[in-house]
């Protein structure tokens, strides 16, 4: 755990020398559109700004079409012969699939609400970043091959032809968004930017071009079971590690259940929770806890990834990895399902699991072991987010909690994109906070909640690979943690989501370095007050306490 | 093993996941639809039936009007038709805030401003006259809110 | 399209339209055409179109269910769920319907985001075009409804009544109607934001000024009948009661200027099914607004969902079956 424990000083933070752009330029956006209308402006690819495409040994792993060498700044893009075919053909079908698609094509007013809710044209300033110019870049396509007037009247109706350049186009920017639906909170008739995205994705993934960032981790989670194509071994190897870490800090020796047949419930965490180090963490905090409260669960290695990188490819992808889940649950036969803290795979579980590989009618109805809380709103999936279960257990006094120990912590909390917008999960990790922790803050209003901004790193964008527009898509958010930084001494941006942790690591390291980004969990576990404790003077990530523990006390007073 | 699987990313067969085609949500937009043409179609439904109602024929044949020689108003009749309204704004302006009681009209002569008195001397059937078209066109001017309502039998 | 092809095009357009209204009406004595024959076509094809494409889109399955949740979620009893926001039921996905369709609850939310030097974004209130698309889209309600006294003898007294209310100043004669100014005050405004707002001049397509330029050629029109070049009223009740009782007649001395304002009329109902203004109809079909978050609680069914090819623990296990048998992790088969 040595990469834990070593702070990282730079005098110049990472990014910058690799931009060659401080943050104070970076952040000087020129928000003025182009002369040309943008019909005519054609996509250009910067040097190490492009996401790099999916790699043929990944593609052929999960049977796409089209696998094939190439790059973006390539003026050839080796596109099938019938490109434009597959591609309308494609639209066509889809348009008559998903009412959202249709509708989404047909009503938009381009009234401009959504133009600057998008981080990325907020950091950036690209006009095609703006939602409304996002979608038309397909709406335009739509006009001129599935309506009349578009047909007929073409460029007065908004309409053009597709050509490579289009395709290109939609490459670029559907790689710009993060399906984060921040946008789709403002429109007044809840047009889903990231509907259109997933769909233009789809049509791209027919013609064999996707990014690699997003084909490969589909790819090792299809063999492996997790987009890190961490192997069963090596997970074992890894959660050995954990084990031996905790004991280490807290001087308790947990079992780590792994595989375990006829465990009450199954675990699933987002595979980062393996591996990256605030993930890791996560990790050792959970096992804590769960040992405190003494959970019948166990975790598993064919289902060791909660995320859910299909969401980032297409419907049918979801569908092919998400099956893990109940597959996994039915053969060992546990009770029902909890899941980690994760973003985009909250989104899978809420709005796609039961649909796409439901009903999960061998699984039972969830029931918290411990108060006997009935998760009602969970009945049918089966799946409970573990911010909800843990809620529970504080509001029972199920925990023993010390708040004074995350003393060293000064927290806000970022709400992630998809739990936030597409779920609803606002109050249950809120409640955990402040019963963990003493030091809490909110962000401004404008940009937590339903309104949060995302990291700048969801749906596959989530890499140095187009740095500079991620730490452009990242600005909003990084800014805001910065402000209650400065306002309130903040020094820990909490989150519940993988690709936040990644992400916003990269983004503050250069935006704020002052800040780190937690896990709820991990202050949970901190905090957790349990019987035959050792005294000890570090947190779970060995950062010095304010106060050294000593057991059976809380807050320094007897318990 | 597995199951027969199924693809949208073959493209030598994009369709080959068979469409769904039938009314989804029937009742709700059939409730929707009917709203919609009820609201539509409302101003037929009320008349539904029934004839065109026969335009207002305002007369002017009350005793003073027939004494004249010349039937004429003070002003030319297509100005009046369109324009009394604001003639009688200007009238009570004039009366009322500047102290005016006297009006030249276009060929010179004068006519005492009163509405009772100059146009409700010819005009005295106001039911016929007035109200006829200000109720066809659902106009309703606010002249009786000060003035005392000429009586008027039938 | 530049800006500037998109803005005279769609101005010359509506210009052209008058015209055609005016050389038809004065010049060609086309009165009948105009009065009746177009007004009847525009109708049809409103009400024809309009239920063509709500069927059109009724009938496309909503595969998944992907409301935009904007509250907290219903989950533990004694955390209190936003029931508008974040309806679990199809009745406060309704209510959530109703604030969407009355009140334009999400552009409500509007604001605007100001990138400041430090950096600083910083975020402020920006309810002016939630203002303005309210005005508009509730002044043309009540200037329709007010219409009804040219459809309707004899006028109904609720008609009579929204009349008064819209006339209540009794200032300039005819009164002027509040809801006139307000639609052309908002129609002015939702069109100078397009021209002078960069970057909605920069997204701007002749679909997005044609409409606001044929609601102004209405309002302006409907105004200078009214309050300026004053049209013969008796003669337009005659002839739209013989409209609606499908006994068309056209009374001599009508007025150009009312025969141009019914053929821009016309032309907007014509044009409706065929344009943006569908969102008239769309917004209730809008499937991150009208459904409720329940997915967890109910399963919603994809009707063509369809079996896809996965990888299944047998296969990961043939896989991986010497390293988990090393690691000590337990197999479904020992060999």
């Amino acid at each position: 755990m040595a990469e834990v424990e070593k702070k990282e000083e730079r005098e110049v933070p990472y990014y910058e020398t690799v931009l060659g752009a401080s943050p104070e330029k970076l952040a000087t956006v020129d928000y003025k559109p182009p002369a040309k209308p943008w019909m005519d402006v054609p996509p250009k690819f910067k040097k190490l700004d492009y996401l790099n495409p999916a790699k043929v040994k990944w593609m052929k792993v999960i049977d796409l079409p089209f696998p094939r060498e190439w790059s973006p700044p390539d003026e050839d893009w080796k596109l099938p012969e019938n490109w434009k075919e597959i591609f309308l053909n494609g639209m066509e079908d889809r348009l008559k699939r998903f009412r959202s698609f249709q509708l989404f094509m047909d009503i938009c007013v381009r009234c401009g609400a959504c133009a600057d809710k998008c981080q990325f044209f907020i950091g950036g300033g690209d006009p095609k970043n703006m939602p409304v110019l996002r979608a038309e870049l397909l709406r335009s396509i739509y006009r001129r091959y599935f309506t009349t007037s578009g047909k007929i009247l073409g460029k007065i109706a908004g309409a053009r032809e597709l050509t490579v350049d289009v395709i290109k186009e939609l490459f670029k920017y559907s790689f710009q968004c993060t399906e984060c639906r921040r946008c789709s909170v403002f429109c007044p008739y809840g047009i889903d930017m990231a509907e259109i995205t997933m769909i233009a994705r789809e049509l791209l993934l027919l013609l064999g071009m996707h990014v690699n960032w997003a084909i490969e981790p589909v790819g090792k989670s299809f063999l492996t079971g997790n987009h890190m194509g961490l192997l069963p071994h090596t997970i074992k190897d890894f959660m050995d590690e954990y084990r031996d870490e905790l004991e280490k800090i807290t001087g308790f020796k947990v079992d780590v259940p792994m595989n375990r047949k006829g465990a009450e419930i199954l675990y699933i965490v987002p595979s980062g929770d393996f591996f990256d180090e605030r993930g890791v963490i996560l990790t050792i905090a959970t096992l804590l806890y769960f040992y405190h409260i003494g959970l019948d669960y166990t975790w598993s290695t064919y289902t060791s990834e909660g995320g859910n990188f299909g969401l980032f490819t297409s419907h049918e992808m979801i569908k092919r990895l998400n099956a893990k889940m109940y597959a996994e649950a039915k053969r060992l036969k546990v009770k029902w399902i909890l899941g980690g803290e994760c973003g985009h795979m909250w989104r899978v579980i809420n709005q796609y699991m039961g649909t796409v590989n439901g009903p999960a009618d061998f699984l039972e109805e969830p029931v918290s072991p411990i108060t006997g809380t009935k998760f009602e709103n969970a009945k049918d999936t089966k799946m409970v987010h573990i911010a909800e279960f843990t809620a529970d257990l504080i509001r029972h006094g199920k925990l023993k909690l010390d708040p004074s120990r995350n003393d060293h912590v000064i927290a806000t909390y970022h709400d992630s994109c998809n739990p936030s917008r597409a779920m609803g999960l606002f109050e249950e990790p809120r409640y955990i906070i402040k019963n963990v922790c003493n030091n809490f803050y909110e962000m401004p209003e404008s940009c937590i909640r339903e309104k949060t901004f995302c990291c700048g790193g969801g749906a596959g964008l989530g890499t140095d690979e187009q740095l500079e527009t991620l730490l452009r898509g990242n600005f909003p958010r990084s800014n805001a943690t910065k402000h209650v930084h400065e306002k309130f001494g903040v020094n820990r941006l909490l989150c519940m989501c993988a690709i936040d942790r990644a992400v916003l690591s990269m983004g503050l390291s250069y935006w704020c370095p002052q800040v780190t980004v937690g896990g709820v969990h991990e202050l949970l576990a901190n905090a957790l007050v349990i019987p035959g404790e050792s005294p000890r003077t570090v947190d779970l990530r060995r950062q010095p306490l304010k106060r050294p523990i000593t057991p059976g006390k809380i807050a320094g007073k007897e318990a | 093993m597995h199951e027969e699987w199924k693809t949208l990313f073959d493209p030598s067969s994009p369709k080959q996941v068979p469409l769904v085609r039938k009314f989804f949500d029937g009742w709700k937009v059939t409730i929707g639809l009917i709203v919609f043409l009820g609201i539509s179609i409302l101003p037929f439904l009320f008349d539904l039936g029934k004839a065109a109602p026969p335009p207002p024929e305002p007369k002017i044949d009350t005793p003073e009007i027939q004494k004249m020689v010349e039937k004429k108003c003070i002003e030319p009749k297509s100005f009046m038709k369109t324009e009394h309204m604001v003639m009688l704004d200007d009238w009570r302006d004039w009366y009322v805030r500047e102290g005016r009681s006297i009006y030249t009209a276009t060929d010179g002569k004068q006519y005492n401003i009163s509405l009772s008195n100059t146009c409700m001397k010819c005009h005295s059937n106001k039911k016929k006259f007035c109200d006829e078209c200000h109720n066809y066109a659902a106009v309703t001017p606010y002249c009786w809110d000060c003035h005392i309502e000429p009586k008027e039998e039938g | 399209m530049s800006f500037g092809l998109s803005f005279w095009v769609s101005l010359i357009a509506v210009l052209a339209l008058i015209l055609v209204a005016w050389v038809g009406v004065e010049g060609a004595k086309l009165n009948f055409l105009f009065g009746a024959i177009i007004p009847y076509v525009a109708i049809a094809i409103f009400v024809v179109g309009m239920i063509y494409r709500i069927l059109k889109w009724a009938s496309i399955p909503l595969p998944f269910r992907i409301p935009t949740t904007t509250g907290q979620q219903k989950s533990l009893p004694w955390i209190k769920q936003n029931k508008i926001e974040n309806p679990s039921t199809a009745l406060g996905a309704a209510i959530r319907m109703v604030f969407e369709v009355l009140l334009f609850r999400s552009l409500f939310r509007n604001m605007r985001t100001e990138l400041r030097p430090g950096p600083r974004l910083s975020f402020a209130s920006a309810k002016w075009l939630w203002l303005a698309a309210l005005a508009f889209h509730y002044s043309f309600l009540i200037i329709l409804i007010r219409h009804l006294r040219l459809f309707i003898e004899p006028v109904p007294s609720p008609v009579k009544f929204l009349e008064m209310i819209d006339s209540f100043f009794q200032v300039w004669v005819p009164l002027v109607y509040i809801t006139d100014l307000m639609l052309i005050g908002a129609v002015t405004y939702l069109l100078l934001r397009r021209v002078f707002i960069p970057q909605m001049r920069y997204i701007s397509l002749p679909s997005d000024y044609f409409p606001l330029f044929l609601i102004l050629g209405i309002g302006i029109t409907g105004g200078l009948m009214r309050y300026f070049y004053k049209v013969n009223v008796v003669g337009i009740k005659e002839l739209t009661m013989g409209l609606i009782n499908f006994s068309p007649k056209i009374p001599e001395g009508i007025g150009v200027l009312f025969y141009i304002h019914l053929f821009l009329v016309s032309t907007l109902f014509a044009y409706f099914p065929f344009s943006k203004l569908m969102h008239m109809a769309g917004v209730f079909l809008s499937p991150t607004r009208n459904i409720a978050n329940n997915n967890r609680a109910k399963r919603h069914i994809n009707p063509w969902n369809y079996p896809v090819k996965v990888h299944t623990y047998e296969e990961y296990e043939d896989d991986y079956r010497e390293f988990m048998k090393d690691a000590g992790l337990p197999l479904e088969k020992e060999d």
